[in-house]
């Protein structure tokens, strides 16, 4: 990056100092090579990114440049491109720690992504702090990669599931979650923002009410990082995960962050190289955070990547960008009220710019393959969230996601394509 | 949208909004349940079998047009067939689909040809494919003598 605002990175995501130039989606979408490319001969409408968001040109340059320029392996080697590496790879660290306001980059623990590092919560502080008769806390809209982790751990150990249940415009109801502590409640797993229905749940005041009944608490970021700045000392959370790939960094790059008296605390999640002290046939001692629990080489060129993507985030306005998409989010809102028979799932007050909707008895595989004759890619089916349909009684649900860098014509398009959908369906 | 008219023909809309033989058989001699993890489609198949023959034949489920359509079409095509040509009608239709050296025609295929322009679109072949593989598993049941689920419920 050659921004003259990439002095930003250093500095905590407050919205104190912005960028210059305002939020401008026409300069932004040149960033985005993809986003120029035809498909089945129409422009690209790409409405997706609640599956994986598409990449800015500096986040590719910055995998190409360490391939390139600075491939080695990291820690330990004593030769200079062993050491650029490092330094690459730890700078992508103390990013990701700033851009989240950690208190501290020994907090920050590179993962796969968020599935991961929800699994390495539920293998290390779960197996070890929770037992026969405990409970864990989740909610009714949760992707399947927070239910399924806790799901098995509770099988292995005896423990249980409560769920906090969700009105029907897809908001949790915070009443019945007050209910479900008990002296077995262990934890306390919450979606930030839900992947089908949008929801921007409360989660500083879930975080809140978990630690008055004395529980810590772990917010599912994936679908929150790419649509909002998140502090997570702010959230008061004791874990929050992520994945890069759902904010314009390479897919199998992703963050648990931990609070280090937690982490600290808790046992290795896989064993092996760099995650340990000493090692000898009688006794072995683990490394220090984040190494602990980072065993093998990690995924270097990801995380710099993910790294060149929080400078990308910090070199545009994000604040602005955030705006531009509620923006755009009520312009959708309104388009697709206009179909006939189009029915919103999701319709929380507090809601970011992912849509699920049924259209009439059309299946949404149906609904997918006319969107994408027309060159307008959207999600079809149960989004890893199938207690969501079974709420709304649906076997699955359209999904169309936003980025910032959607225009309302994409929004225009899908809505002529789902009139197309409706024609030839009659 | 010429190619759109190829994939969602009036036939196959047509029997997705009204499909045939949607129906649970009660008593069934097989039954067979098709289901695709992935897309959540689920489609139940119910056989009364006399001899060699398929005597009748109901299917239930949830699906997309494609998926709900071949079922339907499936039905109409096998009622009345033996195990042998039925057999010869599965193996054709995957033909049809998946092997891009098939030159089958509507001559041989029948109704079945409105489903030839799916194979344009890789994502749905499974769709189309779903009923027909839970028919075999239900034939197969036949081979090997297991018991049936039946789940008229």
């Amino acid at each position: 990056m050659n921004s003259p605002l990439d002095i930003l990175t250093l500095q905590p995501p407050e919205p104190v100092a912005r960028p210059a130039q305002p939020f401008d989606v026409r300069r932004i979408r040149a960033d985005f090579p993809i986003l120029g490319q035809q498909v089945q001969g129409r422009p690209l409408v790409y409405l997706d990114n609640g599956a994986t968001a598409q990449k800015p040109r500096a986040v590719i340059d910055a995998l190409s440049h360490y391939y390139t320029d600075q491939n080695a392996n990291v820690h330990r080697g004593v030769h200079h491109l062993s050491q650029v590496a490092t330094d690459a790879y730890e700078a992508a660290r103390r990013k990701v720690a700033t851009f989240i306001n950690a208190a501290s980059d020994r907090e920050i623990i590179f993962v796969r992504g968020t599935t991961e590092g929800i699994n390495l919560i539920a293998q290390t502080f779960g197996r070890e702090q929770i037992g026969e008769g405990d409970e864990i806390i989740i909610t009714e809209m949760e992707h399947h990669s927070n239910i399924v982790p806790w799901w098995m751990l509770c099988r292995e150990k005896g423990a249980k599931l409560r769920v906090i249940p969700m009105n029907d415009r897809g908001e949790l109801c915070l009443d019945t979650y007050q209910t479900l502590f008990s002296s077995r409640t262990k934890l306390v797993s919450v979606v930030h923002i839900s992947n089908v229905l949008g929801t921007v749940n409360p989660a500083r005041e879930i975080v809140q009410i978990a630690h008055a009944h004395g529980v810590p608490a772990h917010i599912d970021g994936a679908q929150a990082v790419p649509h909002q700045r998140v502090d997570v000392r702010a959230l008061g959370c004791e874990f929050y995960t992520f994945s890069g790939h759902k904010m314009f960094a390479p897919t199998g790059i992703g963050v648990l962050y931990g609070c280090e008296t937690y982490l600290d605390t808790m046992p290795p999640y896989q064993g092996g190289g760099s995650m340990i002290q000493n090692v000898d046939f009688d006794n072995i001692t683990y490394g220090n955070l984040p190494n602990k629990f980072e065993a093998g080489t990690p995924n270097i060129a990801g995380s710099i990547g993910l790294g060149a993507a929080i400078d990308y985030l910090n070199s545009i306005d994000f604040d602005g960008a955030a705006k531009y998409e509620t923006n755009l989010l009520e312009y959708a809102h309104d388009a697709l009220r206009g179909v006939p028979d189009l029915k919103l799932i999701g319709t929380a007050e507090r809601k970011v710019g992912v849509i699920s909707f049924t259209l009439s008895d059309i299946h949404p595989h149906d609904v997918g393959t006319i969107l994408d004759q027309a060159g307008v890619a959207v999600r079809a089916g149960h989004h890893c969230a199938q207690p969501i349909m079974k709420h709304y009684d649906i076997p699955a649900a359209t999904r169309a996601s936003l980025a910032f860098y959607n225009t309302r014509e994409d929004i225009d398009a899908l809505v002529s394509g789902l009139h197309s959908v409706r024609k030839i369906f009659g | 949208m010429s190619d759109l008219r190829e994939l969602y023909q009036q036939l196959i809309l047509d029997h997705n909004k009204n499909p045939r033989n949607f129906r649970v058989l009660d008593p069934a001699d097989r039954f067979a349940e098709g289901y695709n993890p992935l897309c959540g489609d689920k489609v139940q198949i119910y056989l009364q079998l006399h001899g060699d023959r398929i005597n009748d034949i109901g299917f239930q489920g949830s699906g997309c047009a494609i998926s709900k359509a071949s079922a339907s079409l499936m039905t109409e095509t096998i009622k009345g067939k033996t195990l042998g040509e039925t057999e010869t009608h599965f193996k054709n239709f995957q033909a049809m689909l998946t092997d891009p050296s098939s030159n089958l025609d509507l001559d041989q295929m029948g109704k079945l040809f409105v489903f030839a322009g799916v194979r344009d679109y890789p994502t749905r072949i499974k769709c189309a494919t779903l009923s027909w593989h839970a028919l075999r598993a239900a034939i197969e049941n036949v081979q090997t003598p297991i018991t049936t689920e039946r789940d008229n419920s």
